[in-house]
């Protein structure tokens, strides 16, 4: 039985000003799935996920979200659709001038109106999601890159989101802490949750994609298992690409 | 020497004056509490609109912010005072220094919230957004503890200008503490008066100024 989409890319296109950057782009991501997305730095990555939450306004094209079709929402409806829209960015960004629970905390109390003690227990409950209880009263300072982009990925989870996104999430991260974040990502994946994961980490893609997406010039140019990505590309571009990151140049 | 002393510090004219004086102290520190609250607000309002992605928003605040940055305070106070009169608009002393000193105020702190709004990296705002958070929830939780953060010497060298140019307000008769000084010293023919003024705003400032030049040691050793 196929399950129904959670998210849905639909003709989507995006321009900054005469620059296409996105072209006809569609995308079914369904519950439970992990979908990878790989392509060169410029290829229109971040914006085709930072245009399912609408931090970026699509030029044409559809988002849906479960039923909620992201794209008619007005803007000033949006922030609610946004909670149901994790999202992790490549630079964690967690608020320097609160503790690691606050931080957890905010968006619960402010956004989703959740009483203080309840955002706080579902706080508690997202750092040991993400393995960091013991961090709860820590500043992000105080942190190692892992251990923020940990925080980070527990402050999208604790709003109850349908679908994860990544936007390069270790990329910003020393080698020896890329392994914490990917565990993470591989647990939630297990525990059901449905996400979108642009990334380098190809073995990572392997080993817990679903499906894999080619992006360059802002089409998808191939999509399929890993298997037949990684192991029979079928154009120039893609083979290209994977020999360029194979030899550590992406 | 002896009349050196007599007539800049004598402590009899000077305990006989002080009533007068503190009356005066109170206007002032009535008068920063409005200007400096004021300012504040306007400043960051005008701030904000001054960043705004919208082009006419901005420029108008822009235009704003140039202009009373540019115009002498004295002028603008005098304007306020005996020039709006002309136009059917007569403020008491009080008032015409508080819309006087809201257009100046506003307009330097607004420079002040600007580099500090600046200061804060965009991921910031952007990731608060993306967990749901209103423009306004982004900006008062997020983004301006951070900016106020960033740029606290500023502001704190700003708030105590804005003490400073209070004494300002004499010169339309509002009876503040340099007001209530020189009327003292022309009751009294001596200048200890003036002198005790000007020890209670350096009791008053000295130490916000020395919290400022330890607050910039501080961010310098880091
Ligand atoms: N705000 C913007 N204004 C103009 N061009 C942009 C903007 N954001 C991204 N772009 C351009 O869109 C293209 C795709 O960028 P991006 O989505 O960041 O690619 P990727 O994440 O795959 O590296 C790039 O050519 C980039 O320069
Ligand atoms: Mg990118």
């Amino acid at each position: 039985m196929v399950k129904p989409p959670v998210l849905e890319i639909a003709g989507l296109e995006k321009r900054f000003g005469d620059t296409v950057v996105l072209k006809n782009i569609n995308l079914k991501v369904r519950e439970g799935e992990l979908v990878f997305v790989i392509g060169p730095s410029g290829s229109g990555k971040s914006t085709m996920l930072r245009c399912c939450n609408r931090l970026e306004e699509p030029t044409s094209g559809a988002i849906l979200v479960e039923d909620a079709k992201i794209t008619d929402i007005a803007r000033r409806d949006l922030d609610k659709m946004r909670m149901k829209v994790g999202m992790v960015f490549q630079g964690f960004h967690l608020y320097p001038h609160m503790s690691v629970l606050r931080n957890v905390m905010l968006a619960q109390i402010k956004a989703l109106k959740r009483p203080k003690d309840e955002a706080e227990t579902r706080a508690r409950d997202m750092l040991e999601r993400v393995g960091l209880s013991e961090k709860a009263d820590a500043m992000p300072s105080d942190l190692s890159g892992g251990q923020q982009q940990r925080v980070a990925i527990a402050r999208a989870l604790a709003l109850d989101p349908k679908v994860m996104l990544f936007d390069e999430p270790t990329s910003a991260l020393d080698p020896e802490l890329v392994g914490s974040v990917l565990k993470v990502m591989k647990d939630l994946r297990r525990e059901g949750m449905t996400m979108l994961v642009v990334s380098h980490e190809m073995a990572f893609a392997r080993e817990a994609a679903d499906r894999v997406i080619f992006m360059d010039g802002g089409l998808v140019v191939e999509h399929g298992s890993p298997e037949q990505i990684f192991g029979d590309p079928q154009t120039d571009r893609l083979k290209a690409f994977l020999s360029r990151v194979s030899q550590g140049a992406e | 020497m002896q009349d050196f002393i007599e007539l800049f510090f004598n402590l009899d004219i000077m305990a006989q004056t002080l009533p007068l004086l503190l009356k005066g102290f109170w206007v002032t520190l009535q008068l920063c509490a409005v200007v400096i609250g004021l300012g504040l607000a306007g400043g960051l309002a005008l701030a904000v609109a001054a960043l705004s992605p919208s082009r006419w928003l901005r420029w108008s605040a822009i235009g704003f912010i140039d202009f009373f940055r540019a115009l002498p305070p004295l002028v603008l106070l005098v304007f306020v005072f005996s020039g709006l009169p002309f136009a059917g608009l007569e403020l008491s002393p009080f008032m015409a220094v508080v819309v006087a000193f809201l257009l100046n105020n506003s307009a330097y702190y607004a420079e002040v919230f600007r580099a500090g709004l600046r200061s804060v990296p965009g991921g910031q705002a952007e990731a608060a957004r993306a967990t749901g958070l209103s423009p306004t929830q982004t900006l008062a939780s997020v983004v301006l503890p951070q900016a106020v953060r960033n740029v606290l010497p500023d502001l704190l060298s700003n708030t105590v200008e804005v003490v400073k140019l209070t004494s300002l307000a004499s010169v339309v008769s509002l009876s503040e503490l340099l007001y209530a000084a020189n009327m003292a010293r022309s009751v009294t023919y001596n200048s200890s008066p003036l002198v005790l003024a000007a020890l209670i705003y350096l009791a008053l400032l000295w130490p916000l100024v020395r919290l400022i030049s330890r607050y910039q040691r501080g961010l310098a050793a880091h």
